[in-house]
């Protein structure tokens, strides 16, 4: 099963592989969020979403409908 | 006079972009609006080494020429038009240390328009703390520009950026990636469909929707020689681009900057824990809130007490000094006491700001975003509306231009649509008169009862935006491609000088706008007060004497009789007794319901039209709160502010819709006069029905 950044704990490391949307923002893509690049989980609000990301060094906050269509593949 | 230096400062948010700006003109600026919009303009004069000036535009920070947004628009359009009056002779481009990779992705999209740029690296001072250094030399030489590493903090750095603004024709204008490299057959087609222009500029044209000169985005679906591409691929251009440029930068930064990992332990990560935590952060963000409406409460007081004495004292030495007249009485009764009625709560709106402006230049703004996302979107609102929201206590304009960060239409537009619900400083001094006049100075569970009044309505004034928000968010039916991203800045002690400058920009252009409003308004009203229709008002006295005539009533009674006839019978008592059937039924007489009534243009109206009004009506000198408590009811009998009726008009001013520039703002907001008109009809009747329920069951 593909992981997404919704899968990650807190603290957890993940490599962005690739998107399963068309649409994904390209503003987030402009923030960092490409593949290749290394995302953490910082933090999470109640009911985890939205979610407090590190993603390439820039610290952002997505809602999970969007994480959820961020394919990773989680760092030990 | 040599010719001035245009400089253009661009940068991401949160970069210090506004710090280096403030450095660089210090109080010599002014804030302005772009033409025919509302998106804020900053600008200002910044004297260079040589006796050179240079005039410099603080450009709404944005995050690449992408354009999402109309402040993102403004961007694009100057740095496209080279006949605009503000096209730079030099960009200069600010970026955050610990923010390189992302900040330079905007720096190389400016350099492909072939635009001299000079890259200023703001907060310096943290490099060694973060362990982070770098080889300016070679920096240098890969973007091809000029390197300055800047603390706007400290105040480093800032002659060398200024003696780089006036050297900037050294500058290279070569770009450094060509983003053309992506599809060339592509590229060189358009290159040679438009042979004159930047190729940089032609795609940006292309992928946006803006215009420049004579080129615009119709122009490329006319051409038989070049066949542009559909929305998706164009799309996928763009997203190649975007990685295009990060692999560019990632090799850059890979030669010119380290990164000592170990040194990198912050603050950061402690604070967010705390006041990102579950529990934590919702327990300190309702105590921050609560705090501040302390504050207003308490801290200004003083200062308010001291404006409404001292323009009681104004009005009462000018009558001394110039000669009795219609001008001195207008001078006395109309204009003094109007202008006291807006000068009165500078010192309230100038907390809010103080503290809005705290709120969002540490960084703490985000993370309340980030908390109340999820419970926003339950109403159809989104984490970003909260910062509208809390802004809208000082005022509805901005908070309305502040939810233009709002990705997601239909979140926007209920945001818009409920914010002027909430309490905003023109409606304090009407709330703080009525409270002091028919709520008891004492105190409940060692809480002021009035303070806890305010609080309640602040409270009520959320409640509501959130209600109606719920309301339309069921009853719209706009389809809504939700997304959301939001920058978690980096924690910062607030910088004093920005802090300031925005709370004298905020107060200045407030107190300036509502000024103009409620002088004119109170020229007005004084002269309807003043003169009267027929005989009844030009004959008053004889008519008065006629009737009192056994009386024999002292001559200061008898003086008071004659000026609440002639007010009576004035153009405005007129208008009054006409709209007074529609009001009776809430328990107003008909000078409040002239109050009401001007208070359409501004809710502050309010308490300097009644002591417009109430001033014709006496001789006496008094303060505004002791000349409305001596006021009767005419038809009930006792007097006319009672518990029932200020509890009716407190809630009549909750609700409804009274400011004409906030319906403007709407109107241009929302490009259409179906909304603010919705909020007009719909806010009015709400605040109709509520305050005639409330007098009927309480009185």
């Amino acid at each position: 099963m593909t992981k997404t950044i919704v899968d990650l704990k807190r603290g957890q490391r993940g490599i962005i592989k690739s998107f399963s949307t068309e649409n994904i923002p390209l503003k987030l893509l402009e923030m960092g969020c490409l593949p290749g690049n290394e995302v953490v989980l910082v933090q999470t609000a109640p009911f985890r979403d939205p979610l407090y990301l590190n993603i390439n060094g820039s610290h952002l906050a997505i809602r999970k409908e969007t994480a959820m269509h961020i394919e990773i593949e989680i760092l030990p | 006079m040599a010719k001035q230096i245009n400089v253009a400062l661009i940068g991401n948010p949160n970069t210090g972009k506004t710090s280096v700006f403030n450095q660089l003109t210090g109080l010599n600026q002014q804030v302005g609006n772009y033409p025919g919009i509302t998106v804020e303009k900053k600008e200002g004069i910044c004297k260079l080494p040589r006796n050179i000036k240079a005039h410099i535009l603080d450009l709404p920070g944005t995050y690449s020429l992408n354009a999402s947004s109309l402040d993102e628009n403004v961007v694009i359009e100057l740095l496209l038009n080279k006949n605009d009056k503000d096209y730079p002779d030099v960009a200069v481009v600010v970026s955050d240390v610990e923010n390189l990779k992302r900040n330079l992705l905007l720096f190389t999209q400016i350099k492909d328009l072939e635009i001299p740029a000079i890259l200023v690296i703001n907060m310096a001072d943290r490099m060694k703390r973060r362990g982070i250094s770098i080889d300016v030399a070679a920096m240098e030489r890969e973007l091809k520009t000029k390197v300055i590493l800047v603390s706007a903090r400290k105040r480093l750095g800032i002659d060398e950026l200024k003696e780089q603004i006036a050297n900037f024709r050294h500058i290279s204008t070569e770009p450094c990636l060509h983003a053309s490299s992506m599809d060339p057959d592509y590229f060189n087609r358009l290159r040679n469909a438009f042979p004159e222009q930047s190729l940089y500029k032609l795609w940006l044209v292309i992928t946006q929707d803006v215009n420049f000169g004579n080129v615009n985005r119709n122009s490329f679906n006319i051409r038989e020689d070049f066949v542009t591409k559909d929305e998706s691929t164009l799309k996928r251009m763009q997203q190649k681009e975007t990685i295009l440029r990060y692999k560019f930068i990632n090799d850059v930064l890979k030669k010119t900057v380290t990164v000592d990992a170990n040194a990198a332990k912050g603050l950061r990560a402690n604070l967010d824990k705390v006041l990102t935590h579950k529990v934590w952060g919702y327990v300190i963000f309702f105590n921050i809130l609560l705090l501040i409406f302390q504050a207003i409460y308490d801290w200004s007081s003083y200062p308010m007490d001291f404006i409404d004495a001292s323009f009681m004292k104004l009005s009462e030495i000018t009558r001394g000094f110039m000669p009795p007249g219609p001008f001195t009485d207008l001078i006395a009764e109309g204009i003094i006491p109007g202008l006291g009625g807006i000068v009165i709560f500078i010192p309230q709106i100038a907390f809010l700001f103080l503290f809005i402006s705290i709120l969002e230049e540490s960084g703490y703004m985000s993370r309340v975003v980030f908390l109340m996302d999820r419970t926003m979107r339950r109403f159809g609102l989104s984490g970003k509306s909260v910062v509208p929201l809390v802004s809208g206590t000082a005022c509805a304009i901005p908070a309305v231009m502040a939810s233009r960060n709002i990705e997601d239409w239909k979140e926007r537009l209920i945001t818009i649509l409920v914010v002027p619900f909430t309490t905003c400083s023109a409606r304090l001094p009407v709330y703080l008169i009525i409270i002091a006049l028919v709520i008891p100075e004492r105190s409940f569970m060692g809480l002021n009862l009035q303070g806890l009044t305010l609080m309640l309505l602040y409270m009520l004034g959320f409640g509501m935006a959130i209600f109606s928000a719920w309301v339309l968010h069921k009853i719209l039916k706009i389809k809504s491609k939700s997304y959301f991203v939001i920058e978690m800045p980096n924690y910062k002690v607030p910088m004093l000088k920005n802090v300031g400058i925005n709370v004298v920009e905020k107060t200045k252009a407030f107190v300036l706008g509502a000024g103009k409003i409620i002088l004119a308004i109170s020229i007005i009203l004084w002269v309807l007060a003043s003169y009267g229709p027929g005989d009844n008002f030009s004959n008053a006295r004889e008519i008065v004497e006629a009737q009192n005539i056994e009386a024999n009533l002292p001559d200061a009674e008898l003086d008071e009789m004659v000026a609440s006839y002639k007010l009576q019978h004035s153009y405005i008592g007129n208008i009054g007794k006409a709209i007074e059937p529609a009001v009776a039924p809430l328990g107003y007489d008909w000078k409040i319901g002239i109050a009401i009534v001007s208070s359409f243009a501004a809710r502050e109206v309010f308490v300097g039209t009644l002591a417009t009004i109430y001033s014709v009506g006496s001789d006496e000198e008094e303060t505004i709160k002791a000349r409305m408590a001596s006021e009767t009811n005419q038809i009930l009998g006792g007097p006319l502010f009672t518990f029932a009726s200020g509890i009716s008009l407190l809630l009549f001013y909750a609700f409804a819709m009274q400011c004409m520039s906030t319906l403007a703002i709407v109107k241009r907001e929302t490009n259409t006069w179906k909304w603010p008109m919705y909020q007009l009809v719909t806010m009015t009747a709400i605040a109709y029905l509520a305050a005639l329920i409330a007098f009927q069951t309480l009185k």
